[in-house]
């Protein structure tokens, strides 16, 4: 799976999770550019992508994520490390 | 599980719920509750309940529960959640002192009971109280059991205190969270993650499941609950089909898959002791049907277990109706097993308030499934209860059944059936053959035949044969009815066989087979088609059928003038 690939299934859970189908995610994408992100969402965001993707965070990532591009260097690492 | 997903879920509660019944539900934890709302509100949508929820702060059930003046007590809720979790309570349990621990459920149990007064000193609700989830520390191992002050020991006895103190505080009722963490494992249920960084001890996974067990209470608290089960025979009650296979052929008892059917019967029999009612619909023979019932060893129900017996040959719907009629109960408040997914899908579509649980195909994980369900969800019971079978029992006048159903010519037109009809050729020998090793009930003359003799049939010039097939929207029912014509003379056309399997029964194959024949009869120049019923102890669903379609009684032949035959009334085109 290459670094789109794993962008656009991203996309797919961020529409889903957050019920809005205009979102459109780039490593650059923080909580602060999506209304509904709060910690609370957080939580289920993560736990999606985990199901979406078949991989897990550990906490210290779910806590320290910085943007979507981190996310997308950790999902493309579990991948490679399976 | 329930299928469906909490992201569904959460989107439920974008939605309209103009018109549901409303209830207020408070929910008090001294954990992350706000996905377990979320979930609990989504869900209580799908079964068109708007819910109203109060979700108090992270950890304020006594701030809440012990101030007359919270928020719990101006919301006015209907009921009230408490969710205490076992997580914390662990947590209490490392700093409670050794030398207090064997005391440690006692304790808590008491202080849950001074939770559940004072909220009900100030209101009159009713409580749901979360059971614990079991989960040992393995410091003891497994010797946790043997030990009073292990957590798994304590934890266990507290889930019996709460079951004791329900009993006696009559507004308290339990959710067994503990039921569903051992039915889904714990790997299910719980992500250390989630706890440790949200304080959410129950994933997103496991929360609609969740979230149903608590909207299956509160619907029970509305009153709306299941009154009765309405079972199917051939192949639901039992493995084969009595008509064909008879007593000694059907599945049933110990062995093989005759087992599985013996445990959904202990278990529907359970439900009847508690005051479910059992009435019986199927597509038989009177007779017939309640033959084992009377007469197989092995039979766990009994006919005095069934309140109402309906085996004739209506469409399901009708008798359905009927049942609920006689009972004099919502529809609402039945749920219709059957293993036969056209059944299925036609009361499904006729009656739709009914619940049809959509049953696996494999027989053995019927009953897992219906467990799974919880459809007997209730807020009381008593003794009374127990006796209801019995004063349901009656007798259902069954001239009153043969009325039809306005819309079941709706309901056939709305199946796109599709049939054709072909000689037989040499791929089907084998299938046509043993159709006629089967059939029993639909069969007019019931002539075996082997593999050689329809070859031979095929090929020889005084015989017509015709195999039928039929597809409709929910699948292909493959070959289901087997015609041969004899070559009387060059006037007449013999049906010398007509069979045809009864899961296609009633749905106007019956008429498209007689105009095929007599379609065919035209083309090869004959001018009568002659029918023959013989009777066996099997078959007498069919001794009126070639009257019923057209044919003239003459002596003990059925005849068809093809001058004046007119053509059959059918649904399903070619």
């Amino acid at each position: 799976m290459t670094r789109e690939d794993v962008f656009q299934e991203l996309n797919e859970v961020f529409q889903d999770v957050f019920d809005d189908e205009t979102i459109s995610v780039n490593d650059s994408t923080t909580s602060k550019d999506i209304e509904d992100w709060d910690s609370l969402e957080h939580i289920n965001l993560v736990v999606s992508i985990e199901k979406r993707f078949k991989m897990k965070f550990t906490m210290g990532e779910i806590t320290e994520m910085k943007n979507v591009g981190e996310m997308v260097n950790i999902i493309l690492d579990r991948m490679v490390s399976k | 599980m329930i299928s469906i997903l909490f992201n569904e879920l959460k989107k439920n509660l974008k939605k309209e719920t103009t018109g549901f019944d409303v209830f207020n539900l408070a929910v008090l934890g001294n954990c992350s509750t706000q996905h377990l709302v979320t979930a609990i509100k989504g869900y209580a949508y799908t079964e068109q309940l708007a819910l109203t929820v109060f979700d108090a702060d992270y950890n304020q059930i006594e701030a809440q529960a012990l101030n007359s003046a919270s928020e719990l007590y101006s919301f006015c809720p209907d009921a009230v959640l408490l969710y205490i979790c076992t997580e914390r309570l662990y947590e209490d349990f490392c700093s409670t002192d050794i030398s207090q621990r064997e005391m440690f459920a006692r304790d808590n149990f008491e202080y849950i009971k001074f939770c559940w007064a004072q909220i009900n000193s100030r209101i009159m609700t009713k409580i749901i109280q979360f059971s614990f989830v079991e989960v040992d520390d393995r410091v003891f191992g497994n010797y946790a059991n043997k030990t009073n002050i292990s957590f798994l020991y304590q934890i266990k006895k507290l889930n019996y205190l709460l079951m004791e103190g329900c009993q006696e505080n009559k507004n308290v009722y339990l959710v067994d969270l503990n039921h569903i963490n051992s039915i889904y494992g714990r790997k299910i249920v719980f992500d250390c993650n989630l706890y440790y960084i949200a304080k959410m001890p129950l994933t997103t996974n496991i929360l609609p499941e969740v979230a149903k067990q608590v909207v299956d209470v509160i619907k029970a608290f509305k009153g709306l609950v299941k009154k009765c089960v309405i079972v199917d025979l051939d192949n639901t009650l039992w493995g084969g089909v009595i008509g064909d296979d008879g007593l000694n052929g059907i599945q049933i008892g110990e062995l093989g898959l005759g087992h599985a059917f013996s445990e959904l019967q202990k278990w529907l029999k359970e439900l009847k002791n508690r005051g479910i009612i059992l009435a019986v619909c199927s597509k038989n023979n009177e007779i017939t049907a309640k033959e084992p019932f009377t007469n197989h060893p092995d039979m766990i129900l009994q006919l005095q277990d069934i309140a109402i017996f309906v085996a004739n040959w209506d469409d399901k719907a009708t008798n359905i109706m009927k049942i609920q009629q006689t009972l004099n109960i919502g529809m609402d408040s039945i749920v219709f097993i059957d293993d036969n997914p056209f059944e299925r899908n036609l009361v499904r579509s006729l009656i739709p308030e009914i619940t049809i649980p959509e049953l696996p195909v494999d027989p053995a994980l019927y009953l897992d499934y219906l467990k799974e369900l919880n459809l007997f969800e209730t807020a009381s019971f008593s003794d009374s209860d127990k006796d209801r079978a019995r004063q349901y029992q009656v007798e259902i006048n069954r001239t009153a059944l043969l009325n039809q159903f306005g819309s079941y010519d709706d309901y056939l037109i709305g199946l796109d059936m599709v049939a054709t009809a072909k000689p037989f050729d040499a791929f089907q020998y084998p299938r046509i053959a043993q159709l006629s090793q089967r059939s029993n009930q639909f069969n007019l003359r019931t002539v075996r035949y082997i593999e050689s003799e329809i070859e031979k049939i095929s090929q020889d010039d005084d015989y017509l044969t015709i195999y039928f097939t039929l597809t409709d929207k929910y699948g292909d029912y493959g070959l289901i009815s087997v015609v041969i014509l004899k070559k009387q003379n060059h006037n007449t056309l013999f049906i010398e066989t007509w069979l045809m399997s009864c899961r296609v029964l009633k749905r106007g194959m019956e008429e498209f087979i007689v105009n095929k024949i007599i379609e065919i009869a035209r083309e090869n120049g004959f001018d009568h088609v002659v029918g023959e019923y013989l009777k066996t102890p099997k078959n007498s669903m069919v001794a009126k059928i070639y009257e019923q379609m057209g044919f003239a009684s003459v002596g003990d032949k059925f005849i068809a003038d093809l001058k004046t035959f007119k053509q059959n009334k059918t649904f399903i085109k070619e």
